[in-house]
């Protein structure tokens, strides 16, 4: 089991995590956070391994994982 | 579950840093802290800062820190190291304040093999004056200050700042990594570590090259600006280790 949680207001929606997680879990969503950025969201949560790759990306420290 | 990543809390946390989407000086500066966090050095640690987009960590760093002149980063962290030498003294530089307006001050620093630690951003361009040609700059790479690119003839070549550095006797690390790449962000924040163990061991001069993107000024979404950073920057700045010892 693992999962992410995006810290919406930190992201800017870069797409870095979407490039290289392995398993197709985030996507942008249609949402925007108060800067205005359309932030990523899980799309496919249970496909998620915990590899925190997608975290270690992201510029802004916007992605907690959870193993 | 246990929560095996998080944001590091050497930047504050109520902070959202004001850096372009995709611009990797938040990478770097987050790379920084969790080598600081994992060395259990936050307490010890002083980051002189440069001027230039890299200035901006001041409202957003956790730990000391101070901005020096444009330039002269290098110079106000000899005066740190040498009359605090328990500290680790860092700087954080970008391509105009490392190598083009505080290149004497960066040579001179490194030329003495002083005990500090230098990160340097290289992302070929000025980017909070607004895309100026840095000494850095590609040829052909276009330039508010070079609007049909970088011409050899007239505004000469890319500056090779390990190279450089390589041919004086005194430096101990000078290596070039990037953060386009998970792996390279793991061997970016490893010879940051490393760095960080040389003054610790008083090794003497350490510089960490890293090349970054900067998407507003290239003109390039963030996703765009990681294949120039791979076809076109990289050929300019071949990574790896230049010197260990």
């Amino acid at each position: 089991m693992a999962k992410v949680e995006i810290v919406a207001e930190r992201c800017k929606s870069c797409g870095y995590c979407i490039k290289f997680c392995p398993k197709q879990v985030l996507a942008t969503g249609s949402k925007v956070n108060s800067k205005g950025y359309e932030y990523v969201v899980p799309v496919n949560p249970d496909a998620c391994i915990g590899c925190a790759v997608c975290a270690r990306m992201c510029p802004d420290g916007a992605i907690d994982v959870y193993k | 579950m246990e929560k095996i990543y998080t944001r590091t809390k050497t930047i504050q946390e109520d902070k959202v840093s004001g850096f372009c989407p995709g611009c990797m000086h938040s990478t770097v500066i987050k790379l920084i802290g969790e080598a600081l966090e994992e060395m259990n050095l936050v307490e010890k640690a002083a980051c002189v800062l440069g001027i230039g987009c890299c200035g901006l960590h001041m409202d957003y760093i956790a730990y000391d820190n101070t901005t020096a002149p444009h330039g002269r980063a290098c110079a106000v962290a000899t005066g740190m190291k040498r009359s605090n030498p328990d500290t680790l003294v860092f700087t954080y530089q970008g391509d105009g304040d490392f190598a083009s307006i505080g290149l004497g001050e960066s040579i001179s620093a490194a030329n003495r093999g002083e005990n500090i630690t230098v990160i340097f951003i290289n992302n070929g361009i000025y980017g909070m004056t607004g895309g100026q040609m840095a000494p850095t700059t590609l040829i052909g790479m276009k330039a508010s200050t070079a609007p049909k690119g970088r011409i050899a003839g007239e505004h000469g070549y890319p500056m090779h700042m390990c190279e450089i550095l390589n041919q004086l006797t005194a430096p101990a690390y000078l290596v070039r990594t990037s953060c386009n790449t998970p792996a390279n962000v793991n061997k970016t924040k490893a010879a940051i570590k490393k760095a960080f163990q040389n003054q610790l061991d008083g090794k003497g001069f350490s510089m960490v090259e890293i090349v970054t993107s900067c998407p507003t000024n290239w003109g390039l979404d963030p996703l765009a600006s990681l294949d120039f950073i791979e076809q076109k920057m990289l050929p300019e700045f071949p990574l790896g280790v230049i010197r260990d010892r």
